[in-house]
C-alpha cells in the first residue's frame, strides 16, 4: 500500500512545483495555452523550463529545440531500462512512454518486486502528470500572486525527492560508486559546459563501472 | 504560427520520439550480462547527477544556498527511516525558512 502512498505523494510533490514552470513561462511571455501545451505534450521539467528559457534570452528557436531535446534525452535511456521491467507492447507502451520521467524511472528503480514496480510507475508518472498539469495551470494564471518559488521550498523539492529514491539503492557497492561519481563529476563540468551536458555523460560513467 | 509556437511543438515532438525509441529497442541487443548491469545503473548516475544540478548549481554555475539545509535535512530524515512524505516536506519547509530568513 505505501508504494502507492509515495508514488502519489511524489506526483504531487513534484507536480506542484509545475507552478514555478507555469509562473515562469507566463513572465517569459509565452502564453498560458503554450505553457499547458508543454506540460501535456512535452512533459519533461527540464526541456520545459530550458525551452521558456533559451527563448527569453533572445535564444532562436533552433537552439531552444536543440537544447530541449537534449536534456530530454535521458528519459529515453530511462525508457529503455524501464521496458526490461514492464514489458508493454501497443498503445500501453505508447502511453508509458509519455510518462517515463525522472520521477516515475525513480520511484519504480526503488522498489524490490516487480509488482512494486509497475505500480510505482504508472501511479508516479500519472500522478505527476496530473498535478504537474493542473499546477501549470494554476501558475500561469497565477503567475504575480506566487511571487519567488524560493520562498516556498519549490526549488528543493525534487532534489530531496531524488534523494530519497537514490538512497535504499545505494547501499550497494557499485551503485554507490557509480552514483557519487556522478554527482562530482556533474559539479565539476557544470561551468565549462551546455545545460544537459553535465547529466546525460554520466551515462560513460555507468559504462566504466557496470563494464565488469 | 508564430516562432514559439514552432519551437513548442517541435521539441515536444522530437521529446516524444525519444521516449518512444527507449522503450522499443528489441529486448535482444539488451540481453547480454554487461549491457544489463550497465542499463541497471544509467538511471541511478542520471538520478545522482540531477540531484548534484537541482541543488548545487543556480545558471550551470556551482553554487551553494538555501538549498543545502533543505537537502541536510532530507538526508538526516532518511538516515533516521522517517517516512517519504516527512523526508520532502522537512526539506521543503527548512528550505523555505533559510531562504526567507536570507541566512
Amino acid at each position: 500500500m505505501s508504494v502507492k502512498r509515495d508514488s502519489l505523494s511524489v506526483g504531487l510533490a513534484v507536480g506542484a512545483a509545475g507552478v514555478a514552470f507555469g509562473a515562469v513561462a507566463v513572465a517569459d511571455h509565452f502564453t498560458v495555452a503554450q505553457a499547458c501545451f508543454l506540460s501535456l505534450v512535452l512533459f519533461s521539467g527540464a526541456s520545459q523550463f530550458s525551452l521558456v528559457a533559451v527563448m527569453s534570452a533572445g535564444g532562436s528557436p533552433l537552439s531552444a529545440i536543440i537544447t530541449g531535446t537534449f536534456l530530454g534525452g535521458r528519459n529515453g535511456l530511462y525508457g529503455v531500462r524501464m521496458a526490461q521491467i514492464l514489458k508493454l507492447k501497443g498503445f500501453k507502451r505508447a502511453v508509458a512512454a509519455q510518462i517515463t520521467i525522472d520521477e516515475s524511472t525513480g520511484v519504480a528503480i526503488a522498489q524490490e518486486s516487480p509488482e512494486n514496480q509497475h505500480t510505482a510507475f504508472w501511479y508516479t508518472g500519472f500522478g505527476v502528470f496530473f498535478f504537474w498539469n493542473l499546477f501549470t495551470l494554476i501558475g500561469a494564471l497565477g503567475a504575480k500572486a506566487i511571487g519567488d518559488t524560493s520562498a516556498w521550498g519549490l526549488d528543493v523539492a525534487s532534489p530531496a525527492i531524488f534523494c530519497a529514491v537514490l538512497f535504499p539503492r545505494l547501499k550497494e557497492r557499485k551503485l554507490l560508486i557509480a552514483g557519487v561519481l556522478s554527482f562530482i563529476w556533474a559539479l565539476s563540468i557544470t561551468q565549462f559546459v551546455p545545460a544537459g551536458v553535465p547529466i546525460i555523460s554520466t551515462v560513460v560513467i555507468a559504462a566504466i563501472v557496470g563494464w565488469k | 504560427m508564430n516562432s514559439q509556437w514552432v519551437a513548442v511543438i517541435v521539441t515536444s515532438v522530437l521529446c516524444y520520439a525519444i521516449k518512444y525509441i527507449g522503450h522499443a529497442i528489441p529486448e535482444i541487443w539488451l540481453a547480454h550480462p554487461r549491457v544489463q548491469r550497465v542499463t541497471n545503473l544509467i538511471p541511478i548516475v542520471l538520478l545522482s547527477a540531477l540531484v548534484a544540478m537541482q541543488a548545487f548549481t543556480t545558471k550551470t554555475k556551482f553554487m551553494v544556498d538555501h538549498r543545502l539545509a533543505g537537502i541536510t535535512v532530507a538526508i538526516v530524515a532518511l538516515t533516521a527511516k522517517l517516512p517519504f512524505p516527512v523526508v520532502v516536506i522537512g526539506a521543503m519547509a527548512t528550505s523555505a525558512i533559510v531562504y526567507r530568513l536570507k541566512i
